[in-house]
């Protein structure tokens, strides 16, 4: 299946992209996307505790199991207001 | 354009527009309080010379919907706007403005106070400081929703 990420802040900064499509197994969950993330970027690991994931624009936990076509999200401490 | 409750934009901020968002009738209040936030100059000891906001911009807003409702569920009588300002701000230039209304000042203030807390915790914005000699991507909360610890510290703020 494939998904397209999105990402924000110093993780855009990081990946140099704002966008990206990627391709995974049927059943992946965000945590196995994010993943294949770390593994590009490996400045990602630092985030491994404190990012935040959206699928489709609503918060999701990290487990959650991704379907072909989601876009999802990945979301570094917010600093509003 | 109408005078929408929650809102994100790149235009500059109008409080008028947003105390308007939550006092028309037929339910008119006793009491609005407002809140706007500013682009400080000096932060943690930095010379501010800009900042540069960011934002998941359709959850943003789902974001703050999501405050007005918590906000409900602790004062039922009140309603609140928020409107967050995007891109590229200068020192003093207004990033947030926040309106409560309620029937009596005590909701107002403490529904008000609630939602500047919560959006610093929940809400999909970022901000990108440029200071004298660098930049630094601002990091604060991580994101948790349905995280019961982090909405009683903002109500508990709030009830201060």
């Amino acid at each position: 299946m494939r998904v397209t990420v999105r990402l924000f802040a110093r993780l855009r900064d990081l990946a140099g992209t704002s966008e990206v499509h990627a391709e995974l197994p049927d059943g992946a969950t965000a945590r196995a996307l994010w993943a294949t993330l770390v593994a590009q970027h490996t400045e990602f690991e630092r985030y491994g505790s404190s990012v935040s994931t959206a699928v489709n624009e609503e918060y999701a936990q990290m487990d959650q199991t991704l379907s072909d076509g989601d876009e999802v999200a990945f979301l570094p401490p917010v600093s509003g207001g | 354009m109408g005078d929408l409750q929650f809102l994100v934009t790149h235009d500059p901020l109008a409080v008028d527009q947003v105390i308007r968002a939550v006092s028309a009738p037929p339910e008119p209040c006793g009491a609005i309080t407002s809140f706007v936030g500013l682009v400080r100059g000096t932060n943690q000891g930095r010379v501010v010379q800009r900042l540069e906001y960011e934002a998941y911009e359709p959850m943003a807003v789902k974001a703050f919907a999501l405050i007005g409702s918590e906000a409900r569920d602790s004062w039922p009588d009140a309603t609140l706007a928020v409107h967050h300002r995007l891109g590229t701000l200068d020192v003093g230039d207004a990033s947030i403005v926040i309106a409560a209304a309620s029937p009596h000042r005590a909701e107002s203030f403490a529904a008000c106070r609630y939602a500047i807390e919560r959006i610093k915790q929940i809400a999909p914005i970022w901000k990108h400081e440029f200071f004298e000699g660098g930049d630094v991507w601002i990091e604060g909360a991580a994101v948790d929703p349905d995280d019961k610890g982090a909405r009683e510290d903002a109500y508990r703020r709030a009830c201060v």
